[in-house]
């Protein structure tokens, strides 16, 4: 299937107002008579919250309120949470803190430098109690508590299995097994989270934000503001970047709509680097693995048998919504039946986790390539081969996989080829040989796989619960197309959508499609809360798939009247009318038609011309269902079809290691991804690049760490490392497309698949690079002190 | 109040002129006030991106008597007398973008726009010389800026086409 706009590299619409500095981004955003908050936040791991004197502070001039917990305590519910009851929070600590960085206490001033000398003046009196900061230590009996109500630090536990492990592995000719641990990252965009907040007209509490799917999550801000959900707008800003971090913040726009009731004026919050490191409620998955994985002899995977203890932190928002995750695409591309997992969450003095692009299917599937690898290794086989020996044949797709996720398409081979054909691997073998023989040098090749699955359904969020308090089963998204009485195009947006990624190119992308309009004569605008239809934004890779569904839903109904006006205009039937080039014409007569602007005027200002019983105007509005999900079985047996729209990708890194440094470089960095029909190939492949380089950061640079007593370790960016230019690879790029079946178009999700093979690809290029030594990446980040030591303790072995 | 404690809570005030943008400007500013948040607050340069307010993320970058520097690490006083360049100075106008922007748009520079203004002021700086660079060299150059959506490839790739931009306009 060929398009005239969908699948050609196109500018953006979005770009011209960055580029000129004009985001609109929250801290652009000043409201006359506004005020600014600051947070004092907790030094302390673990205590109890004697009293907070704020006396000095409210003595400053230019402070206008203080508010703790206390005042959450009386005049706010607990926020948001789809986790256990029986673990709450609230947006500043209530009675104890239970990290550093916790919120304490919200200081309201006339500037943010006003505030923030308030917050200096504040004095906190604590009683300490024990840090709890290793998960396992923190599973025994004995251990302090975190959540005295909730009886136990472990959160969660649950054993799956589909199909027999045990006796998969009895008939296996080799079974590996690994301790790995995949460490603590975020998304860590380059703008922060915040709100701004105002009492409005008529009483509605107008926060302006740029976290949130505002349109999902609306209701549950207004209840723990204990305000009816009608008096509360939530107005979406562009955000710069989220990666997750801001898919469900919810608890600045809260806090931000707290102090502005409180105080009866408009009030900023905008986290500063330091809130966001400590205190984004969006760290990332924490996990220790025991996983084990059995072969045959050829190669053929027959098991799979993970023992994961998940270190959430000091709460547990999504509940474990991050390994409902990772059943999605358990098995990988890979055809094996055998599947148990076994899931402990525990909390900890710690941040809480929250989403970050791969939301857990990034880390199981990081595990799963650790454990082919190792296998690989074992058996004599290329990374390549195993994988192909294994894969989900084309023929074989719609595939159910253990546990009852659906893949809906794939080429898998396909796209393995593609990504072989753009690198020469035996050349890079005999260098890597040649190099190793003739200059002492280290270079080490890794190629890893990965599923993309994207387009959650709601189910995800509470399948692994055994009794789900509200199984929700929709996730829609909506969309709005008005064309005005000049024939002009505008697309409204329902849901929280600009966050570095492209919706309103992709919508005026679909809306061209759909009309043959220009793209870039369409205007894109988004809805706030009060207006927004139903919507679930952004995040699992959802959004460009959805929106076009919606987008497409709308105009076939826009096309269906303006279809209608021709006809009765030019005294035609309907069926015998074509909509081409933005102009209703006659088929086989195109020189009898109507351009869409006659037909918008008529719609507009000539009711009497218009067909018996239609209305004026030209707007029509469709909400998209996900497009194929179905109910879990009450008893877990089977998880139903929850992310059945099923990318891929191939990566193949080419690393040097300097065995005396411990510096990874990049010598050649080769990514193929299939995401489907693709809307805009530079767009995708800027996610693939961006994905991937947040990958790197992940397995060579970036942790959020904690010591022993619970102190936090990388408190800025000269601890939490991102990459640089200089740390980022010149990647090359392939694309494959396998449309789904299932989506309008045949669009996959494409937003994170970068991030979920990259760590896997160049774990195993630093284990060939230093394979002799015994090198093998279990601990992410792999640190060069990790390295130098693993070298060193090879060498002395030699 | 104890001169220290005036100066402790910002009272104290200086007037300083400072060429922004090709413009005198003359304010009276509070001492403690960094360079960013008078960009941003007082003149509503709003380009000027507060990422970490501690000198490492980059996205405050301005050009300062031509070079760049973090304005979120300076004070606005310390701009008294000298000249500071935002994007604005290159096109503060979405529809008729300097050839730098343009560059950037037409190779997607960019995603969530954060880092942009810093990465298409340091891309006038570096390309000034007409000295052509090489990719691992523009990489090098743009270290000192942070982004976390594009991976700096389409950037790296928006810097060569504006150095490649400038130079034909040059011939």
């Amino acid at each position: 299937m060929t398009y005239t706009y969908i699948g050609k590299d196109r500018r953006r619409i979005e770009d011209p107002r960055l580029l000129v500095g004009r985001g609109g981004y929250i801290a652009d955003l000043k409201v006359p008579g506004m005020l600014h908050a600051a947070i004092l936040r907790s030094p302390l791991p673990h205590a109890w919250i004697r009293s907070v004197d704020a006396t000095e502070a409210l003595k400053l001039p230019g402070v206008v309120a203080v508010l703790t917990g206390e005042d959450c305590k009386a005049k706010l519910n607990p926020c948001m949470s789809f986790g256990p009851a029986t673990i709450t929070q609230y947006p500043l600590a209530v009675d104890k803190v239970r990290y550093v960085g916790e919120a304490v206490a919200a200081v309201v001033a006339e500037s943010r430098y006003l505030a923030e000398d308030g917050v200096d003046l504040l004095k906190v009196d604590y009683q300490e109690l024990p840090p709890v900061t290793d998960p396992m230590a923190a599973m025994q009996p004995g251990s302090a508590l975190l959540h005295e109500e909730h009886g136990s630090n472990i959160g969660y536990e649950r054993t799956f299995e589909f199909g027999d492990v045990n006796a998969a592995f009895a008939d296996a000719d080799l079974v590996v097994e690994d301790t790995l641990h995949w460490g603590r990252c975020a998304g860590m965009p380059m703008e922060t989270t915040g709100a701004v907040a105002r009492p409005g007209f008529n009483g509605v509490l107008e926060i302006s934000c740029n976290s949130l799917n505002f349109s999902y999550f609306c209701f549950l801000i207004a209840a723990t503001l204990r305000i009816p959900s009608n008096k509360l707008t939530l107005r979406p800003v562009p955000a710069g970047g989220s990666f997750g971090s801001k898919l469900a913040a919810h608890k600045v726009p809260t806090l931000a709509g707290f102090l502005a009731l409180q105080t009866g004026r408009p009030v900023s919050y905008i986290e500063d680097r330091l809130d966001h490191l400590t205190n984004s409620d969006h760290h990332g998955c924490d996990r220790f693995y025991e996983a084990r994985m059995g072969f045959r002899a050829d190669g053929t995977i027959v098991g799979l048998d993970i023992d994961v203890v998940d270190d959430y932190g000091a709460y547990m928002q999504f509940g474990v919504g991050h390994h409902g995750n990772a059943f999605s695409q358990v098995v990988g591309p890979y055809r094996f039946r055998d599947v148990r997992y076994r899931l402990r969450a525990v909390v900890t003095d710690k941040c809480q986790q929250g989403a970050y692009r791969g939301f857990g299917s990034e880390v199981h599937n990081w595990v799963l390539e650790r454990l082919v690898d190792q296998g690989a290794a074992r058996l004599g086989l290329a990374p390549e081969e195993i994988r192909r020996r294994n894969f989900i044949q084309p023929d074989q797709f719609p595939y159910r996989i253990p546990g009852g996720n659906l893949y809906d398409s794939g080429d898998y081979p396909a796209v393995l080829d593609k990504a072989l054909s753009m690198i020469d691997l035996d050349r890079w073998r005999r260098e890597q040989k040649r190099l190793r023989e003739e200059e002492g040098r280290c270079i080490g090749i890794g190629l890893a796989t990965t599923q993309e699955r994207s387009v959650f359904s709601a189910t995800e969020f509470w399948f692994l619960l055994e009794k789900p308090t509200f199984p929700l089963t929709s996730s829609p998204e909506s969309a709005t197309v008005t064309i005005d009485p000049t024939g002009s195009f505008q697309l409204l947006l329902h849901c929280q959508s600009m966050w570095g990624n492209s919706p309103e190119t992709v919508g005026a992308t679909v809306l061209a499609e759909e009309f043959g309009i220009p793209p870039e004569s369409v205007n894109v605008r988004y809805a706030d809360s009060a207006h927004a239809l139903p919507g679930t934004g952004p995040g699992g890779s959802r959004y460009t798939a959805m929106v076009a569904g919606a987008i497409r839903g709308a105009s076939r109904k826009l096309r269906d009247k303006l279809l209608r006006i021709a006809a009765h205009t030019l005294e035609v039937p309907p069926d015998d009318l074509e909509l081409v080039d933005a102009r209703v014409q006659v088929r086989g007569e195109p020189e009898t038609g109507l351009t869409i602007a006659e037909l918008a005027g008529t719609a507009y200002f000539f009711a009497l011309n218009l067909p018996e019983g239609m209305t004026s105007g030209l707007e029509e509005s469709y909400t998209y269902d996900h497009p194929y999900t179905t109910l879990p079985a009450p008893d877990g047996s089977d998880l139903g079809v929850f992310y059945p729209i099923m990318g891929h990708a191939c990566h193949i890194a080419v690393v040097e290691v300097d065995p005396d440094t411990g510096i990874v470089s990049f010598l050649d960095y080769v990514a193929v991804h299939d995401a489907g029909t693709i809307v805009n190939p530079r767009s995708l492949g800027g996610h693939v690049t961006g994905g991937a380089v947040q990958g790197i950061g992940t397995t060579l640079y970036e942790e959020l760490a904690y010591d022993e007593n619970g102190q936090f370790q990388s408190p800025t960016f000269r601890d939490y490392l991102i990459p640089t230019a200089g740390e980022a690879p010149a990647f090359r790029i392939g694309h494959v497309q396998t449309p789904s079946p299932f989506t309008e178009y045949g669009i996959k999700g494409g937003g994170e698949g970068g991030r979920m093979v990259a760590p896997a690809a160049v774990s195993g290029a630093v284990d060939d690079a230093l394979r002799e030594y015994g090198m093998r990446v279990r601990r992410l980040p792999v640190k060069p002190s990790e390295i130098v030591a693993t070298v060193q303790a090879g060498r002395s072995n030699s | 109040m104890t001169a220290s404690a005036a100066a402790k809570y910002g009272t104290t005030r200086r007037t300083m002129t400072v060429r922004v943008n090709g413009q005198g400007v003359t304010r009276e500013v509070s001492t403690r006030t960094t360079l960013a948040d008078f960009l941003r607050d007082e003149l509503d340069l709003v380009s000027v991106h507060l990422g970490c307010e501690h000198g490492e993320c980059g996205c405050c970058t301005v050009l300062f008597d031509g070079h760049s520097v973090r304005s979120c690490l300076m004070l606005a006083v310390q701009a008294d007398g000298h000249a500071v360049e935002t994007v604005e100075s290159l096109s503060a106008n979405p529809a008729e973008l300097h050839p730098i922007q343009e560059a950037f748009a037409e190779e997607q520079g960019l995603q969530c726009g954060f880092c942009t203004p810093a990465m298409v002021l340091r891309t006038k700086e570096i390309i000034e010389t007409g000295r052509e660079l090489t990719d691992a060299e523009v990489r090098h150059e743009i270290s000192g800026i942070l982004c976390r959506c594009t991976g700096y490839q389409n950037i790296v790739n928006a810097v060569q086409s504006a150095a490649g931009r400038r130079a034909r306009g040059r011939s």
